[in-house]
């Protein structure tokens, strides 16, 4: 799971290493680490946000920590889903009932349509989409792809794919 | 180094305007077209048989078959550069047997026979100590099969992408850059001489799946034929979706995809970004390999042409001539 903290600490030596450390205890691995400080101010007070991957059911654990070091949390934002890739879907979208192909992706569970752009230039031909999908995990990406494969060659909808490079 | 040479089209008039124009050190003291051959043990006279061949449409003498010149003619290596044909491969498999079984070399940019029948056709010749080369089958003037076969050596290759049908190539290249319709492209490219007549071949994907079962054969010996391929061509690309994939800093090419270890041959059309090493304009070819030790290398060329072909086709026979000189 991706989450970012919006963290308030004081402006004092030894203060963020204190909140960093029980990240790395809870398995957290740190994706980011923006200052927020604003150079007029004196009030001693340091804004941070941390962006970082954690295992899922850390999270509580997590804020327990950091609170009991005395620092204020003042936003959490959980974000579940952040493998996104987009491809591009050819053919009859709207007649084959579009809102059926999202739900199928939707209903997975593990994975989400999180933008369609659909470009229909003539009544009767064929129409270009560009759909992007959300999963958590590589795998999950892997799984929900094809599955819309599958419900495109039910629906003779040609999808093309990003070419995704081996190492 | 006498060679014969099977087919005066666009590829063997190249060989013999190269052959005449640098003087390589090759002789050819065979010929023929789908009508008609020639032969002679000191060597044609190359600027004779070209202006026969524009005039009358015949290299040589009706009376002589291919064949004829196959089994008769005086040569070290054969240069098989007759039309493809994906069904059966032949009559150039033929030709490729019968100088094999006379112990002589071939060289050949004809996909058929090395598509269809590799192992075969290498076995027959490492059983009469002759070499088969057919670097010109891919990648038109990219040396990617030497390059394989000879400078990787030490290299454990993992997969391998590329752009191998220029015709495709070209126009994806004008529909991403004028906005055309793939029938206005495919109009165009006709034109230029780029497609066939009946272009299905290259544009549902074929020809590339044909390279790529090529090199799938020549690095990892799968024995894999146009059936072990997932082909889908470009015949039904939108410009809108083209544009689609722009609006995102991406493009559309016809990538051909070999990954022996998920198992995966595929010729499919392909999201690329901007940028992105396989993206090549109009009718060049690319390819990049993935190897263990050089890690990623890709190469760029003339996948097509004339002289282009001509270049792989005297690249192998001069290799040849290096190092297995004194065939029978
Ligand atoms: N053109 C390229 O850029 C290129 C690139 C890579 C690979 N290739 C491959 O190279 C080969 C030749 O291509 P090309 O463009 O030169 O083709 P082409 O222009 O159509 O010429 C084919 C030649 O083969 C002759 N031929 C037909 N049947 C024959 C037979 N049974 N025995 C002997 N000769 C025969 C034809 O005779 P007529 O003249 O009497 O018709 C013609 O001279 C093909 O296999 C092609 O796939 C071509």
């Amino acid at each position: 799971m991706r989450a970012s903290m919006k963290l308030e600490m004081k402006d004092t030596p030894g203060q963020l290493v204190s909140v960093l450390t029980p990240i790395s205890e809870c398995g957290g691995n740190i994706i980011a680490v923006i200052h927020q400080r604003d150079p007029d101010s004196d009030s001693g007070v340091l804004d941070v946000q941390i962006v970082l991957d954690l295992p899922e059911g850390r999270l509580d654990d997590l804020v327990g920590q950091i609170k009991r070091r005395g620092v204020t949390i003042t936003r959490i934002g959980k974000e579940r889903l952040f493998l996104q890739r987009s491809l591009l879907m050819i053919g009859h979208i709207m007649h084959t009932d579009i809102s059926d192909t999202v739900d199928q992706i939707d209903r997975t569970g593990y994975a989400e349509v999180s933008e369609l752009s659909l470009v229909m230039p003539a009544i009767n031909e064929r129409s270009s989409a560009r759909i992007t999908l959300k999963t958590a995990t590589a795998t999950d990406m892997n799984k929900a792809v094809a599955l819309l494969r599958k419900v495109s060659a039910a629906k003779e909808i040609l999808i093309v794919e990003p070419l995704e490079e081996c190492g | 180094m006498r060679i014969a040479i099977l087919g005066f089209g666009s590829v063997g008039r190249g060989i013999a305007r190269v052959i005449q124009e640098k003087d390589p050190g090759i002789t050819v003291t065979g010929l023929a077209d789908s009508r008609s051959g020639i032969m002679d043990p000191e060597g044609i006279d190359l600027p004779a048989a070209l202006d026969r061949k524009e005039k009358k449409g015949l290299c040589g003498d009706r009376q002589v078959s291919p064949l004829n010149v196959v089994d008769g003619a005086e040569y070290d290596a054969l240069v098989e550069v007759s039309p493809t044909r994906i069904d059966d491969g032949e009559p150039a498999t033929t030709h490729i047997v019968h100088a094999l079984s006379r112990g002589k070399h071939v060289v050949t940019s004809n996909k058929g026979p090395i598509a269809l029948a590799h192992r075969r056709l290498h076995a027959l010749a490492v059983s009469h100590g002759v070499q088969l080369r057919y670097e010109a089958t891919v990648c038109g003037a990219i040396p990617v099969l030497h390059i394989l076969q000879h400078d990787l050596l030490g290299n454990q290759v993992q997969a391998l992408h590329g752009v191998m049908n220029g015709t495709c190539n070209f126009i994806l290249t004008r529909m991403e850059d004028e906005g055309l319709t793939y029938d206005q492209a495919l109009a165009e490219a006709r034109e230029m001489g780029y497609a066939e007549a009946d272009p299905t071949y290259d544009v549902k994907g074929i020809d590339a799946a044909l390279k790529l079962v090529i090199l799938a054969n020549t690095v990892w010996d799968l024995g894999v034929t146009l059936d072990d391929v997932e082909i889908t061509g470009i015949d039904l690309i939108t410009p809108e979706a083209i544009r689609l994939a722009c609006d995102r800093e991406t493009t559309i090419r016809l990538i051909a995809e070999a990954i022996p270890e998920k198992g995966l041959l595929r010729v499919s059309p392909r999201i690329i970004p901007q940028g992105h090493p396989l993206l090549v304009e109009g009718t060049l070819n690319a390819v990049t390999l993935h190897t263990d030790l050089a890690g990623e290398l890709t190469f760029i060329g003339k996948g097509a042409g004339s002289v282009e072909t001509a270049s792989a086709v005297i690249g192998d026979l001069l290799y040849l001539g290096e190092h297995h000189a004194g065939a029978h």
